[in-house]
């Protein structure tokens, strides 16, 4: 099963308020599609109405259709087995209040692993995809919450690979962390790629245009532009994405 | 100028709550040690028979009685009192809460004896008619008092559980866990140490209750065989005896409230550093 992400005329509401507008987008298999933009323009919601965290929003609408590897995702889908398949990192690292190890292990456990070795072999697995092995393999007994930012994040980040997903929605990872530790995670992202679709909504333009391939521009809840990183950057078709990339306002 | 009046004024206030402490300690102990020496230690604490008028001072019956009917009621007010709260903070639908809230703080608000009568009416026959014997006994009590610990351990519980940062639920959900299993696998867990505070704060509670389970309990100052013995307390033996005793046998009673003080003190030494619950 691929999981190419197929946006076809979406429009999320909450309650009367529509956050987004008759949006349409593609999103390759094995990329980094970025959604860009300013507060408020509506990217954050539709990053998570792919994996259906804004289900938990009272007053929550979707029309339209929204697909991950050719499956509806508003349609009858099982929300345990789509967010399996679509992992999703939080903008504040999120650890929970347990060790290294249970932090890893909690999406396996959740999925029916209990077997000592499989477990352990999926934890290591995981925090090595994650770049952070060798600084926490001495110490997964001890609780997660003595990390710093940057490992938390990472942490966070093997705990989403863990479960096996295709795909990881990234909603501004980088933006609680100092610039060692969003290099980290901008190069551990880029390595990721090669076995994931990665969405990251971001705020900083420059982390779009260092890491992504594809970039999608929103504004007021319409998508305004997208297409390659290069291109959106250096020959922006629309006026007003010229006017945000410039920096003229946003 | 009208600063340091105020001030003197609040801490005046503030001090009336300690020298009120102060006062009780020092009532108790100066009463009540002198009594545990007069009777020697031993036979006051291990003693089993309690006989004032025969000059026996022996409250092990009354110890066991209160640490028996504690256990019957944690081991049934717990389990209900955390699950409800869990189920209040994060299962319950908003209209349901609006009837459950209001239920919850009421029963905390009921006066104790009126748990007695309630005992005295329904569950004393309830129990003589399922399991036989008088009725009064550590079970009619320890259901008794789980009831009324259930207000404390339920609240406590549901503002921890509330008070934990929604992005540990979400964080979880997005792993493709199920509602059930995010918020007993990561927000409950978060929440333990002020669970851990309203359990406290129950066995506190049910240690120091009196007229109820006087109510219920039988009464009877022997070390029971069995669940549905009847039982005397530490809190029904003074009250009971403090109507009518004299000289010794009123100063034991103050030395057995003495002990009660010890255990009191004692819970709440050991809730103290946990039972900050939402300091994050």
């Amino acid at each position: 099963m691929g999981a190419e992400i197929e946006i076809s005329n979406l429009s999320v509401y909450y309650g009367a308020v529509r956050a987004l507008t008759d949006v349409s987008l593609n999103i390759p298999e094995h990329g980094i599609t970025a959604f860009i933009g300013p507060s408020g323009c509506g990217k954050s919601t539709l990053l998570k109405t792919i994996n259906r965290m804004n289900d938990l929003v009272e007053g929550f609408r979707a029309e339209g259709g929204v697909t991950v590897g050719g499956r509806d995702v508003y349609g009858g889908i099982d929300v345990t087995q789509l967010r399996k398949r679509v992992g999703m990192v939080f903008q504040k690292p999120n650890p929970f209040p347990m060790s290294i190890f249970d932090n890893v292990a909690y999406g396996p456990r959740t999925h029916g692993v209990r077997a000592r070795a499989k477990l352990e072999a999926a934890v290591e697995k995981s925090l090595r995809d994650a770049a952070i092995w060798d600084e926490v393999k001495d110490r997964l007994r001890r609780s997660a919450l003595s990390l710093s930012g940057g490992q938390q994040q990472r942490l966070c980040i093997a705990r989403a690979l863990a479960v096996g997903p295709q795909a990881l929605l990234l909603d501004e990872p980088t933006s609680a962390l100092d610039p060692i530790s969003t290099s980290k995670i901008e190069d551990l992202v880029t390595q990721l790629k090669a076995e994931y679709t990665i969405v990251i909504v971001t705020h900083n333009m420059q982390q779009a245009a260092r890491i992504s391939d594809r970039t999608a521009f929103f504004l007021l809840g319409e998508l305004i532009e997208h297409g390659a990183t290069e291109e959106l950057f250096s020959m922006p078709s629309q006026k007003k994405t010229e006017d945000y990339i410039t920096g003229r306002f946003g | 100028m009208k600063d340091k009046v105020m001030r003197a004024v609040f801490l005046a206030a503030a001090c009336v709550c300690i020298v009120c402490v102060a006062l009780i300690c020092v009532f108790l102990f100066v009463n009540g040690i002198p009594a545990i020496g007069e009777i020697g230690a031993l036979r006051f604490f291990l003693g089993t028979r309690w006989k004032p008028g025969q000059g026996l001072y022996g409250i092990a019956p009354m110890i066991l009685g209160s640490v028996y009917v504690t256990a019957g009621a944690v081991a049934l007010g717990v389990p209900t009192g955390v699950l409800t709260g869990i189920f209040m903070a994060r299962f319950c639908p908003a209209r349901l809460h609006r009837l459950l809230g209001p239920a919850v703080s009421l029963l905390a608000g009921i006066p104790s004896v009126i748990y007695g009568f309630f005992g005295i009416t329904v569950l004393v026959p309830a129990v003589r008619g399922l399991f036989g014997g008088s009725g009064k006994s550590i079970l009619t009590a320890s259901v008794i008092l789980a009831l009324m610990i259930l207000p404390t351990i339920i609240s406590v519980s549901e503002a921890s559980i509330r008070a934990v940062p929604v992005h540990y639920y979400e964080g979880s959900l997005a792993l493709g866990a199920t509602h059930e299993r995010s918020v007993f696998s990561a927000v409950v867990p978060d929440a333990r140490s002020g669970i851990t505070a309203g359990v406290v704060l129950g066995i506190g509670r049910a240690v120091g209750e009196t007229m109820a389970v006087v109510m219920v309990a039988g009464n009877q100052p022997i070390i029971p065989r069995g669940i549905l013995e009847g039982v005397r307390t530490l809190t029904a033996n003074i009250v009971i005896d403090m109507g009518y005793a004299t000289d010794l046998h009123r100063r034991a009673l103050i030395a057995t409230a003495v002990v009660l003080f010890v255990f009191i003190l004692a819970i709440n030494l050991l809730v103290s550093p946990g039972s900050r619950p939402a300091a994050k």
